[in-house]
């Protein structure tokens, strides 16, 4: 029968009690806060350097030799793009089967537009996009104005497109490509100035990407320190920064001394900056998140759900008709049998990189990490000569685990 | 608490059902209960009462196998035995039941059905489902517990109240000794409530014993016989309510409120401070009618006028479907059912608030009465959601300044006492009173002109209540207009300086502070039509 006359202590919450919370923060506490947040994308990175390790051990050396690097963007970019689009119908809380056919279908038009028809490659593209768009923007139609759930609205799509295609090509393969518009796949930056042994522009794209993220480090740390936010101690930060600078000198010398850095890397790469800065930073990109971790509260806080919806099937629809562009290239050729099986590809690469299925989830970064890590499988295991029916198996395996390891980390966390 | 017998000489119906002894449960870094102790003797109902993150929660679980033997420390005896249970189904065979705030039935399966889920009368072995067996048996269960519906009715076509029988038949069909209710009437309207309680008085009857687990006092006082304040994780006292069944209860509420806060509670509402400016009209709603989105026949709200002005705070007191909800969803962006008619005036101008960002444009606000489901996105961080209604003011070009969004959410943590180590910690793992203060926030800082505040304090702890007092009374003295919509009559009666009363949809009466008693409100709030 105590009768104690403290005012009651801050209580944690019931079935989520909080970790220990020291009064002064050590250096572990802010760095595991940072990583905890991001848990997954950490834990696939981690996996995917450990791929990548195990690959060129396994491959004596072959998996990062410039060229074959050069290959390896060259052979997952188009996946990358859509795993990108994916990742952002994923976190809106729906799901887009139809990307698949959606890339056949652009290729087909594309190759119609040029070949058939001799269209400016220029132009052709434009337009390919811009017929990415529509089409993106019927589903989203459907899905946002209607009311559709969206696994009905792109299983409709995948069928329909797919045969679109094949009437398009009349069941034919249409080609070749102009030579520029092939470059979107296969092209690289030319090379300017002196010689030298490595290729000059690669390098100072390199330095400009070292330079644009260590002015970015030291802005938000200047921020938070404005802003009496917890930062990094310096010591663990100047590390940070060491090693980003190396990880980017390393990767620049590498496709320096190849041709460079391929074209499509370097659309991915505006992809990636633009795409995860509007979802990390733009009101729309926080609206899409809010739809996605509870719709009801989000239109009570004022969300236009109904555009918000549209707008990323449009996105998708643009991506696909990007990716379907690059993949025709690579290619040369419209082909009715082309982008199948891409959906369940980039839908996988969302996953290993982070998503949910409930949506609400995810970072663009995320999807193209998941991405990579089927790509590096892909290209490894070709390289030591697994044949494609156990990589299909290994594959799946990856998904479940990474998938599997999630939920794991997540139960631990919340009991 | 029970005489002092002699262990050796305890008859059989002395013997405690349950004794918990020295229940100790650590998660990673905190201590949820320490040396916990709970004795329930056969045939009582007893209630468990403390603040939220007191540890009831936590505790039932230990008791009902969801944390298995060996993750916590202490002993549980259960019908004089020591047990180990490893999960649920392996209290249920023994005869614990426990029954969440939240009903776990399947809506689109029969009543039968859901009771008899996982337990299903089979006929022969072969795996196969006796309906014959099922439906009598359903039926006879449904008899017991007073339901008077068609075991092969869909759960989903049955009220709230109802679905709170159906869950006790299932308990009682898996031969229930000790019944656990989490919060039973959390969800259910004050007739509801009353014939769920009687129905516990009834299985105490029957022999069966229960723990109660609730926030509302007037309920322990009403059917208890024991009651264990927990807090901070430990058991604090045990009290007897009443010495033998039907007794008036010797124990007060503000007894009560003094063990589960750890002081006495003299002020329950915070004084009120004045509003310096001009009272003008704020809100001005007239003749607003809404018909059922479904049942188009149905005027869920009809005919409602009512004003708020700068600096007051406004009372709607109704009982359950009375409307008010529903009025205050169908004016925040026309949220709820079929709008037919009627005027929305803020600051003398007229409005249009036909979406939810008109009505934010407008400089209304609407705190939700179910934060989990409408009010926050559970994955996200604390900042995120405080930033979430108003981000266009916070962002250039549509690019939200981050750091500032930081900083503006770090000032609310502060400044509302929101429980959490920083600003990225989910909502979802905040309690309930921290949740709502995150809610809030948001649209404090949305800087509306008017707050439609529904239920604000529900489910949410007494010390954590005050400290929303405080803010709406800041809010009201800063010259808001807030309207406060309440279940608890006591709270509008602390704080309001005007009393809408609703019942079927229309506004029945006004009355000022002064004239204000829970026993006027409550007349006008019963008053029928004709």
């Amino acid at each position: 029968m105590t009768t104690t006359t403290k005012p009651s202590s801050p209580t944690p919450p019931e079935d989520a009690p909080p970790p220990v919370q020291a009064v002064a923060r050590s250096a572990g506490a802010v760095l595991l806060e940072n990583m905890r947040g991001h848990m997954r994308q950490y834990g696939m990175l981690t996996a995917l350097v450990f791929i990548i390790v195990l690959f060129q051990i396994w491959t004596d050396g072959t998996l990062l030799l410039p060229n074959n690097v050069s290959n390896l963007i060259q052979q997952n970019g188009y996946i990358l793009i859509l795993a990108m689009g994916m990742m952002i119908v994923i976190i809106a809380g729906h799901i887009d089967l139809s990307v698949g056919s959606l890339v056949a279908f652009v290729g087909a038009m594309a190759a119609v537009m040029m070949v058939k028809h001799d269209m400016p490659w220029v132009l052709a593209l434009a337009l390919s996009l811009l017929i990415g768009a529509v089409a993106g923007a019927w589903q989203g139609f459907f899905i946002a104005y209607v009311g559709i759930p969206s696994f009905i609205v792109t299983l409709a799509g995948m069928l329909l497109f797919r045969g679109l295609t094949q009437i398009v090509l009349e069941g034919q393969s249409l080609s070749p490509f102009p030579s520029g518009f092939q470059n979107l796949a296969k092209g690289f930056i030319p090379e300017m100035g002196p010689y030298t042994q490595y290729h000059n522009p690669t390098l100072v794209i390199g330095l400009v990407a070292i330079v644009f993220l260590l002015l970015r480090e030291r802005r938000d740390r200047k921020r938070q320190l404005a802003y009496d936010l917890d930062v990094l101690p310096t010591g663990l930060w100047v590390a940070k920064c060491v090693a980003l600078t190396a990880a980017v000198v390393a990767f620049t010398l590498t496709l320096a001394s190849f041709h460079g850095v391929p074209v499509v890397m370097l659309v991915m790469t505006g992809l990636l900056l633009g795409l995860g800065y509007v979802m990390r930073n733009a009101v729309v990109g926080r609206h899409v998140y809010a739809l996605g971790g509870n719709k009801a509260a989000a239109k009570l806080s004022g969300v236009k759900d109904q555009r918000v919806t549209f707008l990323v099937f449009v996105n998708m629809g643009v991506l696909a008709a990007l990716a379907g562009c690059v993949y025709a290239a690579r290619l040369n050729a419209g082909t009715p049998q082309a982008g199948l099986n891409f959906e369940l590809e980039a839908i996988a690469a969302s996953f290993i990189g982070g998503a949910s299925m409930s949506g609400g989830v995810g970072t663009v970064m995320g999807a193209v990490i998941g991405g990579l890590v089927l790509g590096v499988l892909n290209n490894g295991m070709s390289l030591v000569g697994i044949g494609t029916d156990y990589q299909q198996v290994i594959k799946g395996l990856v998904l479940l685990a990474a998938v599997g390891f999630d939920v794991w980390n997540k139960r631990k966390a919340g009991r | 608490m029970s005489p002092a017998v002699d262990s050796a000489e305890r008859t059989e119906q002395e013997r405690p059902v349950l004794e918990m002894r020295g229940i100790t449960k650590t998660f990673p870094g905190v201590k949820a209960l320490s040396d916990v102790n709970l004795t329930v003797r056969p045939g009582e109902i007893h209630a468990v009462c403390g603040e939220n993150g007191a540890g009831k929660s936590t505790l039932m679980k230990v008791l009902s196998g969801v944390h298995p033997h060996g993750s916590y420390e202490g002993e549980i005896f259960f019908q004089g035995e020591p047990v180990a249970f490893k999960d649920i189904r392996a209290s249920e065979q023994r005869g614990i039941v426990i029954i969440h705030q939240e009903l776990a039935l399947v809506p689109f399966l029969s009543i039968a059905e859901n009771i008899f889920l996982g337990n299903e009368q089979r006929s022969g072995a072969r795996g196969l489902v006796d309906w014959n067996a099922t439906m009598r048996r359903a039926t006879e269960l449904l008899r017991r517990v007073g339901l008077r519906e068609n075991p092969q009715t869909s759960v989903a076509d049955i009220g709230v109240g109802k679905q709170q029988l159906v869950e006790i038949a299932k308990a009682l069909s898996k031969e229930v000794k000790l019944l656990i209710l989490d919060e039973p009437t959390a969800a259910l309207n004050d007739e509801d409530s009353a014939t769920l309680l009687d129905l516990i008085l009834e299985l105490r009857e029957q022999g069966i014993a229960s723990i109660v687990i609730s926030h509302k006092l007037g309920e322990v006082r009403r059917i208890a016989d024991t009651l264990t304040i927990l807090r901070d994780g430990r058991t604090i006292e045990t009290l007897t309510v009443r010495e033998h069944p039907g007794d008036t209860p010797e124990l007060s509420e503000d007894r009560i409120i003094r063990g589960m806060v750890g002081r006495d509670l003299d002020h329950r509402f915070p004084d009120r401070t004045p509003y310096e400016g001009e009272h003008t009209t704020a809100l001005e709603v007239a003749g607003w009618t809404v018909r059922h989105p479904v049942d188009q026949q149905r005027k869920v709200v009809d005919d409602a006028s009512l004003t708020v002005r700068r600096g007051e705070i406004v009372g709607i007191a109704g009982l359950m479907g009375a409307g008010r909800t529903e009025l205050a969803m169908s004016v925040f962006g026309r949220s709820y059912g079929r709008y037919e008619s009627g005027t929305v005036r803020v600051g003398g101008r007229e409005v249009r608030t036909r979406t939810v960002p008109a009505a934010i444009d407008a400089g209304i606000a609407y705190v939700t009465e179910d934060r989990k489901q409408y009010g926050l996105n559970l994955l996200d961080t604390i900042n995120r959601n405080v930033s979430l209604a108003s981000l266009s003011g916070m962002a250039r070009h549509g690019v939200v300044d981050e750091h500032e969004e930081r900083s503006v959410a770090e000032r609310y943590r502060k400044s509302m006492n929101i429980k959490a180590p920083t600003v990225h910690e989910q909502t979802g793992r905040l309690s309930g009173g921290n949740q709502q203060k995150v809610v809030l926030s948001k649209w404090i800082h949305a800087d509306p002109e008017v707050l439609i505040l529904d239920e604000p304090t529900r489910g949410i702890d007494v010390g954590a209540k005050y400290e929303i007092y405080t803010v709406i009374d800041k809010l009201a003295a800063q010259g808001k207009a807030v309207l406060f919509i309440s279940s608890e009559l006591p709270e509008l009666l602390g704080m309001c300086d005007r009393i809408y009363t609703m019942a079927e949809g229309r506004l029945t009466a006004e009355i000022d502070r002064a004239d204000a008693t829970q026993e006027v409100l409550m007349r006008h709030m019963t008053r029928n039509r004709s």
